[in-house]
């Protein structure tokens, strides 16, 4: 530091007494995260106490036994190693087909001056009011008819096609953002239509296609109702309906800890997938195409 | 090497939206053309055209006397930068300045090489690995630029590419792109709307109102001849004084003085014609053989080099304003100012165009 610049005291928490606004934004922070990750919590728990436990009176919080057995008793008693992998499957296979027909359709929505534009966004809005519980007998019928029943297209048809109107928008008000100019670079270096999309489009668009593709993979692995419906085969079920479905070896025995094991099981992918993935979406690979 | 052409050029997106009327230019090898206008004049859309990002109306567009108003953009060799820079924000600065020579199957070798010499001339070195937004707007600009340079284009297009620089940076790569365009031998077309970048970088400029040409001229006989009144108020800051006056006899009036009309003037119908005088012409004080106006300081503003005074004409709702250097005075004093007659640009009060003052050299 040059010696003429004169000094300059900042006012320091030790000198004004506590400064406050770190203290309770540590503690809102706090609060936030209880009250939302409590319930969670609370299951993993349950998961690994002893039977004992989980039934003792008064409640035991915070346990000081910990057991495998209601994971290793799913994975006995049931084939939920299967479940899992049809789950997976469903979902991983309904969300590409939802990205790999949506966003397309988004690119024209939002490049091409359609004729007609407008309708064609306004029926892709009333889709997303839609209540889909409201299509489900009708599916139900379609399914019978198609005999789709205990087959993967009958989960993954409806699932991509519920997820495809909230794909579009997302994905269009994204490509409506993009600089036009990166575009009309590309065709000016020599890039065809395909290329173009291929190597400078797509690439830019990944932060978009990774959170829309989770929320289509989240609605899919989580959907309950056709999934109980169109699958009462035993090999095809998927996670929700499976862990539903545990039940005790009484009427009266109501199996906590393995059901907290399989909702356990059931979250951890969806938990692993966001964790992985939270950086490409949060780093938004488009910053740095055009001036900031 | 490659003269760029364009002939009755005309983009009609809707009846109302006519951004390109009916344009047509040529610049030689060497030839550094601007495109300046105001706002939504149509400068973009021109060059988009040229560029093939658009296909025009009507007109064609010639690169080598080769007509490539159907290529597509890619097909036309032509290289361009954009406002907005428009780098590929996943690709590393070496593979932005590659990427066109490489789709183009030029062989490695040749590529590094000509990447290197870009690099050279932009002091890129260093940055070759590093992504856009690891970049200076500055340092972005420049990749910008080198990416045009290295695919040794038949044609430059720039769409304002100093617009997003911050003002003495601007300045520093004004100058830079003057001598880097100097060396290259290739038509470059400009866009701006800065006349101060018309001026110091071009060796000819259109200027574009509303989608028409309003003249296309060497800078400084833009500056010197405008070719009608919009083109005068447009080129020189502080803006030119433009004054419509009653016309009597061979004088036109300006308060209680008389200013003698050219001598090619025939009648004006309406009796009235417009003076136009740029504020850095007026002189001080009574000098021979000028016209003398009287009036009233009111409103002094200090430009730094000079000041700008603003003063009531008298004996006339007219106001003139004049750059003085070093002045001591002060609103409310009384101030001659003289108008150097070989100074002063005389347009027609219904067409607006310049009326010829004898003697005028015609040529450049
Ligand atoms: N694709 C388009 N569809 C309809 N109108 C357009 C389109 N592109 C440009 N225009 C219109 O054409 C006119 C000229 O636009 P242009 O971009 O050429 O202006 P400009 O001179 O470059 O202005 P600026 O200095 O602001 O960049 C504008 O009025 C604009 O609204
Ligand atoms: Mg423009």
């Amino acid at each position: 530091m040059a010696p003429s610049t004169p000094v300059v005291t900042k006012p320091s928490p030790t000198q004004e007494g506590v400064n406050w606004k770190p203290v309770l934004l540590g503690i809102t922070v706090f609060l936030v995260a209880i009250f939302s990750l409590a319930p969670i919590l609370w299951q993993l728990l349950t998961s690994i106490k002893t039977n004992a436990d989980i039934s003792r009176i008064p409640n035991v919080y915070f346990p000081r036994e910990f057991t495998l057995e209601h994971y290793i008793q799913l994975f006995d008693r049931r084939p939920f190693l299967r479940y899992v992998l049809n789950s997976a499957f469903v979902a991983i296979v309904s969300t590409l087909l939802c990205l790999g027909l949506g966003s397309p359709a988004a690119y024209a929505l939002a490049r091409l001056r359609l004729k007609g534009e407008q309708l064609i966004l306004g029926l892709v809005l009333i889709v997303t009011l839609f209540p889909y519980i409201l299509l489900f007998l009708g599916l139900l019928e379609i399914v019978q008819i198609l005999g789709l029943g205990n087959n993967y297209l009958a989960l993954i048809i409806p699932y991509t096609a519920i997820n495809l109107p909230l794909t579009i928008l997302v994905m269009r008000s994204f490509f409506q953002q993009l600089p036009r100019d990166l575009e009309d670079a590309a065709k000016v270096d020599g890039y065809n239509t395909v290329q173009m999309l291929w190597q400078i489009v797509l690439p830019t668009t990944i932060p978009a296609l990774v959170t829309t593709g989770i929320l289509a993979f989240i609605f899919a692995w989580n959907e309950f109702i056709f999934a109980l419906t169109f699958m009462t085969r035993e090999t095809m079920k998927t996670i929700p309906v499976a862990a539903a479905q545990i039940g005790g070896a009484t009427l009266f025995e109501i199996p906590y800890g393995p059901i907290a094991a399989a909702t356990v099981l059931g979250t951890l992918p969806l938990v692993l997938l966001v964790l992985f993935f939270q950086r490409k979406i949060v780093q938004g690979l488009t910053a740095g195409a055009v001036k900031g | 090497m490659a003269k760029l052409e364009v002939t009755h050029l005309n983009k009609t997106y809707s009846p109302k939206i006519v951004p390109v009327k009916d344009l047509s230019l040529a610049v030689e090898d060497g030839e550094f053309l601007t495109l300046l206008g105001p706002s939504g004049c149509g400068k973009s859309t021109t060059l988009r055209l040229i560029a093939g990002l658009e296909q025009p109306t009507r007109g064609e567009v010639l690169i080598g006397s080769k007509n490539v108003t159907h290529r597509s953009a890619g097909d036309r060799n032509i290289a361009m930068v954009f406002q907005s820079y428009a780098l590929y924000p996943h690709m590393t600065v070496f593979e932005n300045i590659a990427s066109g020579l490489k789709l183009r199957k030029t062989p490695v070798g040749e590529i590094q090489q000509r990447v290197a010499e870009a690099s050279r001339v932009l002091d890129l070195d260093g940055l070759m690995q590093r992504k856009p937004s690891k970049l200076s707007g500055g340092q972005r600009q420049r990749v910008a630029l080198g990416r045009a340079l290295v695919r040794k284009p038949d044609v430059f297009l720039l769409d304002e590419p100093l617009s997003n620089l911050d003002a003495l940076l601007r300045e520093q790569v004004r100058a830079e792109l003057k001598q880097l365009f100097q060396s290259q031998n290739t038509p470059v077309v400009y866009v701006t709307h800065d006349q101060t970048e018309a001026m110091t970088l071009s060796t000819k400029v259109a200027v574009l109102y509303k989608g028409d040409l309003q003249q296309l001229d060497s800078p400084q006989r833009i500056y010197s001849h405008p070719a009608n009144q919009f083109v005068a108020g447009f080129i020189g800051s502080p803006q030119m004084n433009l004054l419509t006056l009653p016309c009597e006899n061979s004088h036109a009036l300006l308060g209680e003085a008389r200013v003698p009309l050219p001598q090619v003037t025939e009648p004006q119908p309406a009796g009235q014609i417009v003076l136009g005088i740029r504020p850095e012409h007026l002189q001080v004080g009574k000098q021979p053989d000028c016209t003398a106006v009287r009036g009233q300081v009111f409103l002094i503003e200090n430009l730094g080099m000079s000041d700008l005074v603003s003063m009531h004409v008298q004996n006339s709702e007219l106001t003139l304003r004049a750059l003085i250097a070093n002045t001591t005075l002060k609103a409310g004093d009384e101030l001659v100012l003289s108008l150097p007659p070989q100074q002063l640009h005389w347009f027609d009060i219904e067409t607006r165009s310049r009326i010829p003052v004898q003697p005028e050299t015609v040529a450049h």
